[in-house]
């Protein structure tokens, strides 16, 4: 009957955390690099299991292979779940299937437009054809489609930058990938 | 330090990989700052630093295969020129702006035909880093696309610095395709990968009014540890760090 309860952690008084509240937990975490969205709007954590030994094994997924943020999200991550009640964590980074701006909330998007970022159009398009097509990108401050790309790299990886013709603002657009 | 153990081709050719991305990753480095524009200090930061991200996975992979407890940290930084595995291609210096585009076009039109191979490799960590890096390198070939498109079919001036810049790399290009060992349906084969690299060149180099060189003498040995003198010197930056102070932390 109660072998959960004899294999239950022993420090602390309070019942083990389900699987459901520790999702949850890990997907709060706000990234590193653009607090306004978490890791659940990024779609990067991508599975989380408790393991035959009483660990909490959480799978992470990179946006990009050189994202500098990588560790610290992987800090993060553990830290969250230890104050949501696990005792033991690991975090692995697996790397297939590889991350999409496709799996981004829709409030993930939203978040971002309104943080002053243009969120990322569909990623399927990005790599047809030998010159890539670079899709209109709606300026997050004043709406206007009349926009041009500066560069197509930006301040992170994530990111290019963009400039409205409109509004005259520079602005930094999520690439689609 | 000496070099991975032959008798372990998938860690050989994890290392070489790993080692092309680390090179060019430590020379694109070199444009922080000293770029015409400063979107480029950026845009050239940026692939750097996703070739620093591969890199990284290849060599941790390299060690893992290997199995004398070796990390990436080791790898890229105790090994000494003649154990790297890179094309001497990556290796070579900058020199003006229109030869480092010059060589990330060759370059990433290389990556971007060697990472859709693996995509179907039967070795899931190779097969899963091919899968994000495509995307990543897809980006890195394009951007080197416009910039040999805007110099070449440009002013007189720039289009005699780009068909220069192409010249000046052009015989480190055939070393990118030479015979390696034959793992089938693990690695690429480096053969089969010239046909649609050839074929994307040929029409980014005709859309560019630029045309292709045909030197008369080509690279050869990177991938057996013979390298240009240029090698050292970038270690010596690279590792002096790292070698200077063993296991410092920050």
């Amino acid at each position: 009957m109660s072998d959960a309860a004899r294999t239950a952690p022993a420090a602390g008084n309070r019942a083990a955390p389900d699987r459901a509240t520790l999702l949850a937990a890990a997907r709060a975490v706000p990234d590193p690099e653009l607090p306004v969205l978490t890791l659940g709007d990024l779609g990067v954590i991508r599975d989380l299991r408790m393991a035959g030994d009483g660990a909490v094994e959480v799978d992470l997924t990179p946006t990009y292979t050189g994202c500098p943020a990588t560790a610290v999200i992987a800090a993060d991550v553990q830290a969250a779940l230890r104050r949501a009640g696990a005792d033991q964590v690991r975090v692995r980074t697996v790397l297939a299937p590889a991350w999409t701006t496709d799996w981004m909330s829709d409030s993930g998007r939203r978040k971002l437009r309104d943080y002053g970022i243009a969120p990322p159009g569909p990623a399927a398009h990005a790599t047809e054809g030998p010159v890539m097509l670079a899709f209109s990108v709606r300026c997050p401050r004043c709406g206007s489609a009349d926009t041009r790309e500066v560069s197509h790299f930006g301040s992170t990886l994530c990111k290019a930058l963009w400039t409205c013709r409109s509004c005259a603002e520079p602005f930094d657009s999520f690439k689609a990938v | 330090m000496t070099g991975v153990r032959t008798s372990q081709p998938l860690a050989a050719y994890a290392l070489a990989l790993g080692d092309d991305a680390l090179i060019l990753a430590q020379r694109l480095g070199e444009w922080v700052a000293r770029a015409p524009q400063i979107e480029e200090d950026v845009a050239l930061a940026n692939i750097a630093l996703d070739l620093l991200g591969q890199a990284r996975t290849l060599l941790s992979y390299a060690g893992e295969v290997e199995g004398v407890g070796r990390d990436e940290d080791d790898l890229a930084y105790q090994r000494d020129d003649r154990d790297f595995r890179n094309v001497q291609l990556v290796e070579i210096p900058n020199g003006d702006f229109a030869v480092t585009m010059a060589r990330q076009l060759v370059f990433s039109a290389y990556q971007y035909e060697l990472y859709t191979a693996l995509l179907t490799s039967g070795d899931p960590t190779l097969a899963g880093l091919a899968g994000k890096a495509v995307k990543e390198v897809a980006y890195h070939r394009d951007h080197a696309t416009q910039w040999v498109l805007r110099l070449g079919d440009g002013t007189d001036l720039s289009h005699a610095r780009m068909q220069a810049g192409l010249d000046q790399v052009w015989p480190y290009t055939d070393e990118l395709f030479d015979p390696a060992d034959q793992m089938p349906g693990v690695a690429a084969d480096p053969a089969a990968l010239r046909p649609a690299w050839h074929g994307y060149i040929t029409e980014v180099l005709s859309e560019a009014t630029c045309h292709q060189p045909e030197p008369r003498w080509r690279s050869r040995g990177g991938r057996d540890g013979l390298h240009t003198e240029h090698l050292g010197h970038l270690l010596a930056e690279m590792q002096h760090l790292h070698r200077s102070h063993p296991g410092a932390t920050w």
